[in-house]
């Protein structure tokens, strides 16, 4: 029964992706592509598995900007937020500023902040992936904070509840599932944005380095591996915030058995 | 209850005014901090001799890592190359060749994220086989591929408006079909009881409920565009854009930081427009939903 | 006065958006006196202020004009010192909390002991016959139960007055005429004073000790009709011929009210 579930929502899925590789493949080997301009699939893993261990090197030194630039981004965000939620001026001031700011190619900052801390310090990167993270991290708390149900804000006046009662027993928990989905958004942001502010240049031992100018040399199974082990990271950082999530909120809709 | 549309419009002023008020204390905040920091200042023509010190000499106010707000302000008028024309004729073309690229890609990636919500709303089968990427896409770093694709094509600007289109259309696609599975079951009911054919039910219900979720993803790629474009031109050789600006002044920028920070300000100044060309129709299109209500 | 009146409410008048173009007189001179153990029935055509009138009484809203004084003091200080519990329409449990914890929350805010929350949550719970579900949360539940729970949270801390907002308005017929029993035979048990508001006659004169229809734009009280019907009320009353009567009576003004309006 569940196994019958399982397989009806994700055979598609898995036959899909299995069919594209085998295209690509065939492809490759029909048409005799080269291998500087499109390699099979193949080749890519062969390469993946022979520098394995220079690559999971390269990874880790990205990952470590990603992560460090997400809990800078994350903690300021949601600080931000809790700190004007109380005033409602400084809310509305404040949205539209942000709403605005998040609009803004803030990847175009990167030259800059590597001019601030220096080219090959992670520290630039994490800057950058912080600020991307901060909008969405703010915009979505202060959602979460505000938008409360009318009658549990009514309930918490009848039992005379105080600002700082109503903010802790209403406000966070009604923001949690809010405060998650801009988790989610920015696991993929930390993991993209520290990978396209190297493309500014950095570490020769960082992904998008190593991305770009293995591409500049046509040797694109380097490349490709490299984005493997970037994806890798990305949807396993997605999946552990998804992880966290279940644990932590089990009462939202979206965890409800049909 | 529903705001009445003159307190609407008081809104709009109160937030109008706020934004100003706080570009204006960054403003003020950078400066502050170049007066207490920076380095030493002095007049451009300066007989007395003047100069001000400031008490501290923080490294990142001096004048390379932070310029004074007026030397950013002022290279706009300055010619960036010797001979050449003021740098603010350079920027707003690049922002014009970044902007098509963007637009372009941004068009094409819509109706690309149009057709494929609608085809999925419609074909379960598509939408089981073909969502997962959709969603996990998501995850992965596309603009990461962005180097390949930029080599692959050749194709000069047309490819960096791929890579836009390539960011546009996820968003798109995912909104699509979930306005389009919005509408009440029961409301879905009713017109079948009309009898009417799946073109009808797409136009007279599905699409009109799908509206805003669709205007909510193009504001996200609005803004996903013009990064696209942006980064796009990086790894493609393309120096007509902006892109290729900031790699430009970057190179350049112990000789004159203030036109690497003029090209960001006009990148953000690009970002902002796009996100309010596209707000703006979508206002255009929905105000009529959101006609004030009188109610006690 | 022999018997100082539980809620008195002197010469209230409520005007919303007042000075502006869509000003709206909700309630107009409104005078009401409420004795301990009552179980008074607001009820009126749509429109009429009755919820205002009871938000009015909760100090959730505040009157333009007049006095409101609750267990002989203002409404602001009941509202404070909990005086009553509040019933709302909808259930408003909070999702992230269990049943027993969504009944545990007045106590929280009133620092009651864990050991005495845990108590006081599950005697709330098995009062209306919900006492297997405390670990539940409230969307596994059905509409009625989700009711239920809410009103064990308006008693959880003994309040001497419950203050009622169209409880039973969004249930089935079924579920309403169990939730009547229950709440007479909780009534019946306790001392409480019960202001509730409701659109339905049968379910006032079932209830009540005292029936006030008010009339619409501006609101004001058109009648009062006591209900002399025997305590405590059981399925029969239903069956009573003065039952009847009660109620054709009141449908009989309700619809000279809605006429004069219309």
């Amino acid at each position: 029964m569940n196994f019958r579930r399982f397989w009806s929502d994700y055979a598609p899925a898995v036959i899909l992706f299995v069919a594209v590789i085998a295209i690509w493949e065939g492809a490759v080997i029909l048409f005799a592509i080269e291998r500087f301009i499109l390699p099979a699939p193949s080749a890519i893993w062969s390469n993946f598995v022979e520098n394995f261990d220079r690559l999971v090197g390269i990874g880790w030194f990205t990952t470590k900007e990603a992560l460090g630039g997400f809990f800078i981004g994350c903690t300021l965000g949601i600080g931000t937020a809790l700190a004007t939620a109380r005033w409602l001026t400084v809310r509305e001031a404040l949205m539209p500023f942000a709403i605005a700011a998040n609009s803004v190619p803030i990847l175009a900052f990167a030259p800059i902040v590597n001019n601030w801390f220096g080219v090959d310090n992670p520290v630039s990167k994490m800057v950058i992936v912080a600020v991307i993270i901060f909008f969405p991290m703010m915009i979505n708390t202060v959602r979460g904070l505000t938008l409360v149900d009318p009658a549990a804000l009514e309930l918490m006046r009848s039992y005379a509840a105080s600002e700082f009662e109503i903010l802790f027993k209403l406000r966070i928990p009604n923001a949690l599932p809010y405060v998650f989905s801009g988790f989610k958004v920015a696991a993929s942001l930390s993991m993209i944005g520290a990978v396209v502010s190297e493309f500014f240049g950095g570490n020769r031992q960082a992904l998008g380095v190593f991305i770009t100018q293995e591409a500049a040399l046509f040797r694109f199974e380097n490349s490709w591996s490299a984005i493997i082990i970037a994806c890798f990271v990305g949807i396993t950082f997605y999946l552990v915030i998804l992880g966290i999530e279940r644990i932590s909120i089990p009462w939202h809709v979206s965890f409800r058995e049909k | 209850m529903r705001e009445s549309s003159s307190a609407a419009g008081r809104k709009f002023i109160r937030q109008t005014f706020s934004l100003i008020l706080i570009l204006t204390m960054i403003a003020v905040v950078w400066e502050g901090v170049k007066l207490i920091g920076g380095d030493p200042w002095w007049p451009d023509s300066n007989p007395f001799g003047l100069e001000y010190k400031p008490p501290f000499r923080w490294k990142f106010a001096s004048d390379l890592n932070l310029p004074h707000l007026w030397d950013i302000f002022g290279t706009f008028s300055q010619p960036a190359r010797r001979n050449g024309p003021p740098l603010i004729e350079i920027l707003v073309s690049a922002a014009f060749f970044t902007f098509r690229e963007a637009v372009v890609g941004f068009a094409g990636g819509t109706l690309l994220g149009l057709s494929l919500g609608t085809l999925f709303a419609h074909i379960k089968i598509m939408e089981k086989g073909c969502m997962p990427y959709v969603v996990a896409s998501q995850t992965v770093p596309i603009l990461a591929i962005a180097p390949m694709v930029i080599i692959w094509l050749r194709a000069g600007w047309v490819s960096v408006a791929v890579i836009s289109a390539y960011l546009t259309f996820f968003p798109v696609t995912i909104n699509t079909l979930r306005g389009l599975q919005s509408p009440d079951p029961l409301a879905v009911d009713l017109l079948e009881s009309y009898a009417a054919s799946k073109w009808q039910i797409l136009w007279k219900l599905r699409f009109p409920a799908a509206l805003p979720y669709i205007f909510t993803a193009l504001k996200v790629s609005a803004t996903a565009s013009i990064v696209g474009a942006i980064i796009g031109e990086l790894p493609s050789g393309i120096r007509d854009g902006l892109g290729g600006a900031i790699l430009n002044f970057n190179q350049y920028y112990i000789s004159g930081p203030g036109r690497l920070w003029a090209t960001i300000l006009i990148s953000a100044a690009v970002g902002i427009l796009f996100f309010i060309l596209i707000a703006l129709a979508e206002w255009l299109v929905l105000r009529k939903r959101f006609r004030p209500v009188e109610t006690v | 006065m022999s018997i100082q009146s539980t809620i008195s409410i002197k010469n209230t008048t409520k005007i919303f958006n007042q000075g502006s173009s869509n000003e709206v007189v909700a309630l107009k001179d409104i005078n009401l006196e409420i004795k301990p153990h009552e179980f008074v029935s607001l009820i009126g055509p749509s429109g009429c202020g009755k919820s205002t009138l009871l938000r009015l009484v909760a100090d959730l809203i505040v009157p333009t004009v007049g006095e409101i004084t609750v267990n002989g003091k203002s409404a602001r200080r009941a509202r404070v010192e909990q005086d009553y519990g509040f019933v709302f329409q909808a259930a408003t449990l909070y999702d992230w909390r269990t049943v027993t914890k969504n009944v545990q929350l007045p106590l929280e805010l009133m620092g009651y002991s864990r050991e005495e929350r845990k108590h006081k949550a599950q005697e709330m719970l098995e009062l209306v016959e919900l006492g297997d579900f405390g670990n539940h949360y409230p969307w596994q539940l059905s509409g009625g139960m989700q009711q239920r729970v809410s009103i064990a949270r308006s008693l959880a801390f003994d309040p001497p007055i419950l203050l009622m907002d169209e409880p039973f308005g969004a249930l089935d017929e079924m579920t309403r005429e169990r939730m009547n029993l229950e709440l007479q035979n909780i009534w019946d048990r306790t001392d409480t004073t019960i202001l509730f508001v409701t659109h339905s006659i049968p379910e006032a004169v079932f209830l009540s000790s005292r029936v006030v229809m008010l009339s619409p734009r501006p609101g004001r009280i058109a009648e009062i009709v006591d209900v002399d019907l025997p305590m405590p009320r059981i399925n029969e009353a239903r069956e009573d011929p003065h039952y009847f009567e009660l109620v054709n009576h009141l449908r009989d003004t309700l619809r000279k009210i809605e006429g004069e309006d219309g």
